[in-house]
């Protein structure tokens, strides 16, 4: 099926005031995959991630999302079959309530009445957050307002889901919380994150970003296997492949 | 900062009472609204020297806060702290107003007392109406009542998106000043440049919030204009609650029922 | 320098709200045509900063009080004259229903008197004509500061002519103007002061924030604007003559006047209150037709207020004792009403 995939070819972006911040970036995902984008602080993830729903247009290359190019004409239905949620759950969650929140979305899709009622409860149901339907977004834990910003994403029924760094600021509880919801996603995935060991756990496929360009692409368990490269890349091994930290010390 | 910690704090406060769920709270809001300005607008269209006839226009209040269940003693407060403005320059009334209106026995009230005191007594009575309206409706019902009765919709989505970053915006406020407060060693660190720097980048970081903010609604199909849900009903209840307010503080307005009541009690003594 | 409900009257707080509810409709309407859509969660989010901004102090040297940005001016440079009068409407609307700022029937006047001129008339017609492009730090500091005050010289000027077009104060309108504008003429000093700092601030870091606002209309075409203009030019300067020939302080006032202007002593024409005062009066008869009910009440000698007969020695004690009994029936009547609610937990109680 050709409508899930997202293909990037020699992808480039200079911002206004002259930094190049991504020269030449090229990978194809296909319908499903579970991938993540990882690199330094600066290395171009998350300009990549703004390209892929349309917000930034790219200065040079192409990018193809399912079946449409991206372009001016197709954004409304980008838009809709990307779903992005941010780093900042406060910037995405804009309205009074997370019922308004959730809804938003469809209700710019036209949707009205029961059907909007149904669409978002549904969605509330599916991140574990029918509970706080209409509670006021700063009245949410960070967890919890993690879960209502995918929420507002899955209300628009997405084919494909990015995420910038999702399990950031998280206490260990609700890390494990959100990573055991992700896994039950069957969408295509890309995921921005430091967080290596949720990588580890989530991704089969990794795409390692170096000062714009990409320096490797290829199933997670061998990137991570690789220091020299990881090394290169101002990156480390997950914490979990690290070894035992007690047992380290002695021998 | 104590102050900005200590008004997000009663915000929220005020905010949370809102979220009830007693008679009271399940009108519809645009009753609730009406009913509100009927009852301001009677009380301040006394006139300067009427006192008594204000005072059973305390029931409104009284009775909302005992049918929704609202602390009294925190309203009460509120009240209390409140409307410095009206209090500051009522005070020049006795000052300004001293022909003798009443006498009490052997004690003569001017005027200008009298007119003072009234200003106190729709102080307390504008106000509590305002808050106990907030404390049962709460902000977004507000601002959804006054679009269906005609606030246009550019304004309506104004005051929701400030009421929903204000806590946002309020918490980072209190995170900057408090650090800044951490380095002012002795009272020159707190002057009009260090302040003017802390708003300088609070500023910049919150217009770097909008452009955030302005990507999450493209990316969710913003077009443009605002959707709003359609959610309450101006039924029968709201119906009778706003008429029913409504006669009795016209009756209210036009009768005095406290120089009736107090003739009746002194009409046992004789 | 919020307007309170409890000075107001029907008329005169209607007359407000019909004057700021036609304003927030045509700036409503303005932005929505203006096509661009990031105004949107721009003045949403500015509106919130405003009000953390007030809420964080400053310490002005030498008085020993503090003070913070008001912003009016502020958020004019930073949105354009429609987009900020909304924000700055929003702000009122929120300080009103949670902080009991004024009242509700007076947001019609506070966001008139603090939305209307800084947006609509000082900054397209002062800022914007004399700060041109580029400006010197010269230019900025007396440009920014001039504003600044002017704003908050032309908001009390109409707290004033509505509180006393009210009727309900009864302090007359040369005394309160005296009042109100050399406390304002200083906070404008500091206020333009600290949004020029501001806006310097911005500017270096980051100049497109300040680009000129396409939407500005200059002067010319409004008459209605020309009007007020005039009208508010005039009360300015005859504030600033009452200032001038202002009389030995009585107490009240004294220890604000001095701690402001840092002078011991002003003009001091014969003592009595009232005395100095009818002089000024004569002396300066601002709109001697207008009729205001306090400049006729303001000389001690007897007169005809309309309701002032209504109470004569007889009610007077009913009067009291029915309000009395009155209140405690009211209260009453809600404390009964509560207790048969069930126990509740709204949280904090």
């Amino acid at each position: 099926m050709s409508h899930h995939i997202v293909a990037v070819k020699n992808l480039r972006h200079v911002y206004p005031d002259g930094t190049a911040a991504l020269r030449g970036v090229s990978f194809r995902i296909t319908h499903g995959e579970s991938v993540a984008v990882i690199g330094a602080n600066g290395a171009g993830k998350s300009t990549l991630l703004l390209h892929l729903n349309g917000y930034l247009a790219p200065t040079g290359g192409e990018i193809q999302i399912g079946d449409f190019p991206l372009n001016k004409g197709t954004l409304p239905q980008i838009r809709r079959s990307v779903g992005m949620v941010f780093q900042d759950p406060d910037d995405q969650l804009f309205m009074p309530t997370v019922y308004d929140d959730v809804a938003f979305g469809p209700l710019n899709l036209g949707l009205v009445g029961d059907d909007l009622d149904r669409c978002v409860t549904d969605a509330l149901d599916r991140v574990g957050a029918k509970h706080l339907i209409e509670k006021a977004p700063y009245n949410l834990s960070g967890g919890e307002k993690r879960r209502v910003a995918i929420a507002t994403v899955l209300s628009m029924s997405p084919d494909i889901l990015v995420m910038d760094e999702p399990t950031n600021g998280l206490d260990p509880y609700s890390r494990r919380q959100l990573i055991a919801l992700l896994r039950e996603f069957h969408h295509t995935r890309i995921f921005t994150s430091h967080d290596l060991d949720m990588v580890l756990e989530l991704c089969e496929r990794t795409i390692v970003l170096k000062e714009g360009e990409v320096r490797a692409d290829g199933p997670t368990r061998e990137i991570f296997q690789d220091e020299a490269l990881l090394a290169e890349c101002r990156l480390e091994k997950p914490l979990s492949m690290q070894g035992c930290p007690v047992c380290g010390k002695r021998g | 900062m104590a102050s900005i910690d200590g008004a997000l704090l009663d915000f929220q406060r005020l905010d949370r009472l809102a979220a009830g769920n007693t008679m009271l709270h399940r009108l519809d809001p645009r009753a609730k609204v009406l009913a509100t300005l009927v009852f301001i607008v009677c009380v301040i269209s006394f006139g300067r020297y009427q006192l008594s006839p204000l005072i059973p226009f305390f029931i409104f209040p009284a009775v909302l806060i005992g049918t929704a269940d609202l602390p009294a003693g925190y309203l009460a407060r509120k009240v209390l702290l409140v409307c410095p403005f009206a209090l500051a320059v009522g005070i020049f009334n006795p000052i300004f107003d001293t022909e003798l209106l009443l006498h009490l026995g052997p004690l003569g009230v001017s005027g200008g007392w009298v007119s003072c005191l009234s200003i106190v007594v729709r102080a307390a009575l504008t106000v509590s109406a305002a808050l106990v309206l907030v404390a049962v409706t709460g902000f977004p019902a507000i601002c959804r009542a006054l679009e269906q009765l005609g606030m246009p919709n550019a304004f309506a989505v104004q005051l929701i998106f400030l009421y929903r970053y204000i806590f946002v915006l309020t918490e980072e406020g209190g995170r900057a000043a408090r650090a800044r407060k951490l380095r002012a060693f002795g009272h020159k660190g707190l002057g009009m440049s260090s302040y003017s720097s802390l708003i300088g980048s609070l500023l910049l970081r919150t217009w770097q919030r909008a452009e955030r903010v302005h990507m999450a609604m493209l990316a969710r199909g913003f077009s443009g204009v605002f959707p709003t849900r359609q959610q309450f009903r101006f039924g029968r209840a709201e119906f009778l609650y706003l008429s029913g307010w409504s006669i009795l503080f016209l009756i209210l307005r036009f009768n005095n029922v406290t120089a009736f009541l107090g003739s009746l009690i002194t009409g046992q003594f004789p | 320098m919020h307007m309170a409900d409890a000075l107001l009257s029907p008329a005169v707080g209607g007359g407000m709200w019909a004057a700021s509810a036609g304003t927030i409709a045509y700036c409503s309407a303005k932005v929505r045509q203006g096509l661009d859509d990031r105004k949107v969660p721009l003045m949403g989010v500015l509106g919130a900063f405003l009000f953390a901004a007030q809420m964080i102090n400053f310490s002005i040297p030498g008085t020993g009080s503090s003070g913070h940005l008001g912003g009016g001016l502020l958020l004019a440079i930073l949105l354009g004259p429609h987009a900020a009068f909304l924000t700055i409407a929003s702000v009122l609307v929120v300080q009103a229903l949670f902080f009991a700022d004024g009242g509700l029937l007076a947001l019609g006047c506070n966001i008139f008197n603090m939305g209307f001129f800084p947006a609509f008339v000082i900054y397209p017609l002062v800022y914007r004509k004399f700060i041109g492009s580029n400006p010197s730090r010269a230019r900025q500091t007396w440009v920014t500061v001039l504003c600044a005050i002017l704003g908050l010289q032309l908001g009390p000027v109409s707290v004033v002519l509505e509180t006393v077009a009210s009727g309900i104060a009864a302090l007359p309108f040369n005394t309160f103007l005296l009042l109100m504008l050399p406390i304002h003429l200083a906070i404008g000093v500091i206020e333009g002061l600290v949004t020029l700092a501001v806006v310097s601030f911005v500017r270096q870091a980051r100049p497109d924030i300040l680009q000129v606002q396409p939407e500005v209309q200059t002067a010319g075409g409004n008459p209605v604007r020309r009007v007020l203009l005039a009208f508010s030019l005039v009360a300015l300067l005859t504030g600033g003559i009452v200032s001038a020939f202002a009389s030995k302080d009585p107490d009240g006032l004294e220890w604000a006047i001095l701690r402001i202007t840092g002078k011991t002593e002003l003009k001091a024409p014969p003592a009595g209150l009232h005395r100095s005062l009818a002089q000024l009066q004569e002396k300066v008869a601002i709109l001697p037709d207008y009729g205001f009910r306090n400049s006729a009440a303001k000389t001690a000698a007897p007169q005809q207020e309309p309701q002032s007969r209504r109470f004569n020695a007889g009610t007077s004690v009913a009067g009291v004792l029915g309000g009395l009994v009155t209140l405690l029936l009211a209260f009453l009547t809600g404390f009964l009403l509560k207790k048969r609610n069930p126990r509740k937990a709204y949280g904090i109680h």
